[in-house]
């Protein structure tokens, strides 16, 4: 039961983080709390890491600009990439890193207010960095999906409202 | 002037569900739960199929029983699902939907006076289809009390010298019994033992939850006297690609296809492409449209028990088939009235036959958030009423 009610829960809080655990109890056969308690334990672990929300920014007034930028660095003796990572992903601009494999090392994702914010970031902060060997911007200019869920249309319920 | 009508279709009465689509398609807000088809879309890549088929101007006939590739899949993967051998060449048509596979089935095995047996509550088409086909059908009344499963003795005691055929319609729409084993291995045997035919509807066979779904067809001596009937619809969400198909003996299966031929000519060819891929490629689908089911279905069974609404834990199709008999109203009196007072939209039972009385048909074919909101909507319903 524990390591099925686990990954059910996953699957379903995957897409849809505002379930409360009645909800997910009804939904899965289980009780309130033992639905916690394994939640407890998916956040304690880190497996469970956050709750964030989905927002189309595009569609509220507020500027954003993201920017994915492609890193070539050294890794370092001992510790691979991992301590290079961390010094780039603790920026509070940065939105996700990842290692990749292929033609550069890491990918960065970017949000900032303006396209001046994210270029100072590069040339200031991640450029010049002594393990990255170069950078290469490129501005993201329309989001469509994210996280599994498109941001753009909205598909009403075309069915008929009775059918056999 | 004549009468330019036909008094065995003026004879047939219109689907009871029609009468209340009517009255919900006049309310703008109203939250339907009566939908009797997915909500999911049909998986892109399927989809993505259809449309290649078109760019490669695939706009022409098939053969009348169907793509050989299509039929082809059909049989591995009934093969793989039942362990039932079926040959694509002789055995196999590909209908317009099951709703064709039901008509041309009965029409090629009825003569006048020849019996049907239709279990109900169960989906509306087969009745009318055995009438003008020709036959006479012949009721059984399904009971809660045997969560809505045929039972051996409901089918000896309805069993004439003019009985020909069983339809047997599990996993079931309206209740969502489905047939185990067990109960499908007394059947097969009664099935034998007076010589009678079946006609399995299984569009819903892909929809049970925990537990496996079982065909009358993997039984000994079965598959020479059954026509099975599957399709694309509820399985991938396909129910506008109209697209089903029929399996079962040589003989029988050549008749469909005369009928066929002459009526249909052939299935929708861009839809029997796109239907390859999903048979192909598409299990995966099939099994996270499942268990998205299986979570709301838990959930409305929780919340109706909460609310103090009997409800037998139905393991297939995506409906739950409550009883309101303690409110002290009939179906149809409780769908009117929570449609007008609470604006959610359920079928009465009576739909499905007159046995369905006492009940409600809900679809679980929608979201969660909407669930919940239906659900409070009738919980607050039947509070009023119990005051």
């Amino acid at each position: 039961m524990g390591e099925k009610l686990r990954e059910q829960i996953l699957m379903a809080i995957d897409k849809n983080s505002k379930l409360t655990s009645k909800d997910l109890a009804a939904m899965l056969g289980s009780t309130e709390e033992e639905v916690e308690k394994t939640m407890k334990d998916l956040e304690a672990e880190t497996i469970i890491c956050g709750y964030p929300t989905l927002i189309n920014w595009d569609k509220t007034e507020s500027e954003k600009v993201t920017a994915l930028i492609e890193v070539k660095v050294t890794p370092q003796r001992g510790q691979g990439f991992d301590k290079i990572a961390e010094r780039i992903y603790k920026f509070d601009e940065v939105e996700s890193v990842y290692l990749m494999s292929g033609g550069f090392d890491l990918t960065v994702m970017i949000e900032g207010k303006s396209m001046r914010e994210v270029a100072n970031f590069v040339s200031s902060k991640l450029a010049p960095m002594e393990a990255v060997l170069s950078t290469a911007t490129h501005f993201v200019l329309k989001k469509y999906k994210e996280h599994g869920l498109p941001l753009v249309h909205e598909k009403s319920d075309e069915r008929m409202l009775i059918t056999p | 002037m004549k009468d330019p009508l036909s008094k065995t279709i003026v004879g047939i009465e219109p689907s009871g569900i029609r009468k209340f689509f009517d009255i919900v398609s006049e309310m703008k807000d109203a939250i339907s739960l009566g939908v009797g088809e997915p909500d999911f879309d049909t998986p892109w890549h399927i989809r993505e199929e259809g449309i290649y088929s078109l760019e490669k101007g695939r706009t022409f006939y098939t053969s009348n029983a169907g793509l050989k590739e299509l039929k082809v899949e059909i049989c591995k993967y009934l093969n793989r699902r039942l362990g039932v051998q079926y040959d694509y060449n002789h055995e196999t048509i590909v209908t317009i939907g099951g709703s064709e596979a039901i008509d041309i089935s009965l029409r090629a095995m009825l003569d006048p006076g020849d019996e049907v047996l239709i279990p109900q509550p169960c989906y509306v088409s087969y009745l009318p289809c055995v009438t003008l086909a020709g036959g006479k059908p012949v009721i059984i009344e399904l009971k809660v009390e045997n969560q809505f499963k045929l039972t051996k003795e409901q089918l000896l005691a309805a069993i004439t010298d003019k009985t020909k055929v069983l339809i047997l319609p599990f996993p079931n729409n309206p209740t969502g019994a489905i047939m185990e084993y067990d109960d499908l291995k007394e059947i097969a045997k009664v099935v034998e033992e007076k010589d009678i035919f079946v006609i399995t509807d299984e569009i819903y066979s892909e929809l049970t939850y925990g537990k496996k779904h079982v065909s009358i067809a993997e039984f000994p001596g079965m598959k020479e006297r059954t026509i099975l009937i599957n399709g694309f619809s509820k399985s991938y969400a396909m129910t506008g690609w109209r697209l089903g198909y029929a399996v079962g003996p040589r003989n029988i299966i050549e008749q469909m296809v005369k009928i066929h031929q002459y009526a249909i000519m052939c299935a929708p060819t861009t839809s029997q492409y796109a239907a390859v891929e999903a048979l192909r490629n598409g299990d995966s689908d099939v099994e996270t449209m499942r268990n998205a089911y299986d979570m709301r279905r838990k959930y409305l069974i929780n919340a109706l028990h909460e609310m103090g609404l009997e409800c037998f834990e139905p393991y297939g199709a995506f409906y739950v088939f409550p009883c309101i008999k303690s409110l002290g109203m009939t179906s149809d009196e409780f769908a009117t009235k929570l449609l007008k007072e609470e604006k959610v939209a359920v079928v009465p039972g009576t739909a499905f036959g007159n046995c369905g009385e006492g009940f409600l048909r809900i679809s679980y074919a929608y979201s969660i958030e909407n669930l919940k909101i239906a659900m409070e909507r009738i919980e607050r319903f039947v509070t009023k009423i119990k005051k």
